[in-house]
């Protein structure tokens, strides 16, 4: 061989090389797991509080916002930034964005995170986990800072109820704002129901009835997204509140033990393995996603659907002119229910989330009480079609059809407004493990024993899991 | 002189092995040691905890379901891939009539059929599972397939595809054969024009057909460029993520029919309560399957080699 360098000798040299390389290569990208600074929030550069300036927002001081860019868009945070701007002298940097989770996971591990963000969509920021880690601002201060509309009154004062605790989790302490109010129940075109002579079902047997009819005309009675099973839960978790009362919701909330085994869900889930039975959910359902679904159902193959009220923007597109979209209330049983028919599933929604250790959380606070003046609210309502979480923020707005229902379907609740924390607090029990029961049930492949022994059985594992926080309604 | 050259050579190589080190062999090690401690990723502490994080996925009846998905994706689809990238591009080649004095010949617009077949490598995944997703919708007047199968009568062929547990994994196995033969074609018809064309005129001579010529002429002086495909498809099916995630029913269902690992190590680090430590076990498990398949593979298609 002589001189020759062989391969086997080459590789051997270069491994070498490669073995002395590795240590300090480990020590260059050490920063990807372990970033710098504490943990404890930085001095807050705060200025002088004053009337128009309540948290006391340091003028030039820069501040970011990371702002979800779906259903509702981002121009209407734009708006409130604008004023921000002109307020405090800076240019707020805003990124749109529908993937905040791995975009801002590593800046919150390396403690640089931005100082506001709307953490929702499919790829969020686990909300509770960053909550439990001491990430979030507590957002107590803002409830009590005065409004911008009328100084005398509290931002607490005029949120409607149920937002604050939306916002927490397991603790007084308010971690996320959720700025939308989104009614939950069963949309319909009332015009195919005035066509047809159909009236909203207010039990399981009309509903069934309904269906028959229904049927006759070429008609799924109920449709919903396979791919997202738990458009379905908006439906049937608040329906086992109405008909169990809101006892029974928080203990499922709360993972108590046997809290699935109660009649009332029976009643739920045995209604719904009979709808599946006869066949009155639209074929195909299974495999569709919420678009395609919507589709579907603005062509009028199925009557009803659970869904949100954001539905009215995302089905704008294939929804006809004479569509008159509207909301009906939960359905249930009937006289024995423990809430009556009008009980609505409603809940705040878009979390915002301002960082405890970013440059300027004061700010991120200041941002959000700007958003929800009434020149702010009013944009919202106006472009994206939804309520705010401020109360009477709509009245004297021109609203469309299926906005006027859910509202006019949540003031006929009043205080028979259900929330199951269930989707929030439990992400994956939720979607996943009872998602993957339902779509079962909904195609007949289980009966209703089995999806409640399932999500027992689901409930008890989530509870048992020391991977995951736990949240008790307080 | 000999110092020389050695030195030589060591000069070239430092740049790229630090380089390798750095940026592939660190990552790694990192892995491993993210695995041994609970980090949940937001923030910069965590702690050590040993094999717990092992012991869990062992435990874990999804991860062995997801392995098993992949394992059957690693089975099926670089096979269908492969023996439809070789008859394709067979066909485009030699498989044609014979006109005048060339020995071979493709078929008819084979120039065209192989920009074709390379359309679907143009296009990104994300487009390639959007499309895919309106082709399976089960809707029988906006979804593609069933709406074909309603038009030609087959209305009983009518499936919910994506939505049916028995079927939604074939479903995307079949995408990503779509989406990757393309490549293969391209890449054996160069194979195959790299062979000789006097070595398919002595075959014709002995009187071999097409099917013939193939076996025992084309086929096996294509072997390397067969195998090194046989590991790159591999590994595209080890992965199946971006595909799964886009496309199954909820996040790899229905009921968990569509799971394969890397969407768990997703799911796992980005949603399930962060639990990145649990993610970089999982993230250190793929890579011994992947070098095992890797590894395997190379050693079954080791052969000798034929100089032409």
């Amino acid at each position: 061989m002589g001189s020759e360098i062989n391969r086997r000798d080459a590789i051997k040299r270069a491994v070498a090389i490669g073995v002395v390389a590795v240590p300090s290569a480990s020590l260059l990208s050490a920063c990807a797991s372990s970033g710098g600074g504490s943990d404890k929030p930085k001095s807050e550069p705060t200025g002088a509080k004053s009337a128009t300036n309540p948290l006391g927002v340091k003028k030039g001081t820069p501040l970011e916002a990371f702002i979800f860019k779906g259903g509702f868009g981002d121009a209407y945070v734009k708006a409130a930034e604008t004023v921000y701007n002109s307020e405090y002298g800076i240019k707020v940097k805003h990124t749109g964005t529908q993937g905040l989770g791995p975009k801002l996971q590593p800046r919150f591990a390396s403690n640089t995170p931005p100082d506001v963000m709307d953490n929702s969509g499919a790829d969020n920021l686990d909300t509770a986990a960053l909550a439990k880690e001491n990430k979030l601002q507590d957002l107590t201060a803002l409830l009590d800072a005065p409004t911008i509309d009328d100084p005398s009154k509290k931002v607490r004062d005029v949120l409607i109820a149920g937002t604050v605790e939306q916002g927490q989790f397991g603790t007084s302490a308010m971690y996320a704002f959720n700025y939308a109010f989104t009614v939950y129940g069963g949309w319909y075109s009332n015009k195919l129901f005035q066509d047809k002579g159909w009236e909203y079902p207010q039990t399981f047997d009309q509903a069934l009835a309904l269906g028959a009819k229904a049927k006759k005309e070429n008609i799924s009675l109920f449709t919903y997204p396979g791919k997202y099973p738990y458009y379905v839960h908006f439906d049937l978790l608040a329906q086992i509140g109405k008909v169990g009362g809101k006892d029974v919701l928080n203990a499922i909330d709360d993972l108590e033990d046997g809290a699935w085994q109660v009649d009332a869900v029976k009643q739920v889930i045995g209604y719904y393995e009979e709808v599946a039975a006869k066949k009155y959910f639209m074929p195909g359902s299974e495999g569709m996603t919420h678009i395609q679904m919507q589709t579907a159902w603005t062509k009028g193959k199925a009557a009803i659907v659970a869904d949100g009220s954001w539905v009215e923007n995302e089905a704008a597109p294939t929804m006809p002119k004479d569509f008159d979209l509207a909301v009906g209330a939960l359905v249930g049983s009937g006289a024995s229910d423990k809430l009556p028919f009008g009980t609505v599933y409603a809940a705040a929604g878009e979390p915002y989330i301002v960082a405890a250790n970013g440059k300027n959380p004061v700010g991120g606070m200041e941002l959000l009480r700007i958003m929800i003046s009434k020149k702010e609210t009013d944009n919202f309502t106006n472009t994206t079609k939804s309520l705010t979480c401020i109360t009477g923020a709509s009245e004297g707005l021109t609203l469309t059809p299926g906005l006027a229902s859910a509202s006019k379907a949540l003031t006929a609740a009043s205080a028979n407004v259900l929330n199951s924390r269930l989707q929030d607090w439990y992400v994956k029990l939720n979607q996943e493990t009872l998602g993957n029961l339902t779509l079962q049930l909904l195609t007949g492949k289980i009966d209703a024993k089995k999806w409640i022994e399932g999500a027992q059985k689901a409930a008890d594992a989530t509870k048992n899991d020391s991977s995951v926080p736990k949240f008790k309604h307080v | 002189m000999r110092h020389g050259k050695y030195r030589f050579i060591i000069g070239f190589l430092a740049v790229p092995v630090a380089l390798y080190a750095v940026l592939v062999i660190s990552p790694f090690i990192q892995d491993f040691q993210i695995s041994l401690t609970d980090w949940s990723g937001l923030t910069p502490e965590k702690h050590y905890i040993g094999l717990d994080n092992y012991q869990k996925i062992i435990h874990n009846n999804l991860f062995w379901k997801a392995l098993w998905h992949n394992v059957l994706m690693l089975l099926i689809v670089p096979l269908v891939t492969l023996a439809l990238g070789l008859f394709f591009a067979f066909m485009l080649n030699v498989g044609g009539r014979r006109k005048g004095s060339a020995s071979v010949a493709g078929v008819r617009g084979a120039g065209f059929y192989k920009i074709v077949y390379f359309f679907p490598q143009v296009l990104s995944v994300t487009v390639i599972a959007v499309l895919w997703e309106q082709i399976y919708n089960p809707d029988p007047d906006n979804g593609l397939l069933n709406n074909l199968l309603g038009d030609v009568g087959l209305t009983s062929l009518q499936q919910s595809w994506l939505g049916d547990p028995s079927i939604a994994l074939a479903c995307i196995m079949a995408v990503m054969v779509w989406s990757n033969v393309g490549f293969y074609v391209v890449l054996f018809s160069a194979g195959m024009a790299s062979i000789p064309g006097e070595i398919y005129e002595a075959a014709l001579l002995d009187g071999a057909g097409r099917f013939v010529t193939f076996f025992r002429v084309t086929l096996p002086l294509l072997r390397d460029t067969v195998a090194t495909g046989w590991v790159y498809m591999g590994i595209i099916a080890m992965d199946g993520f971006a595909l799964v995630q886009l496309m199954s029913v909820n996040n790899g269902g229905p009921n968990e029919s569509t799971d394969v690992v890397p969407l768990l190590l997703y799911k796992t680090a980005f949603r399930d309560n962060s639990q990145y430590g649990m993610a970089a076990a999982i993230g250190v498990a793929m890579l011994i399957v992947t070098l095992l398949f890797a590894v395997l593979t190379l050693r079954l298609s080791r052969r000798e080699r034929i100089e032409f």
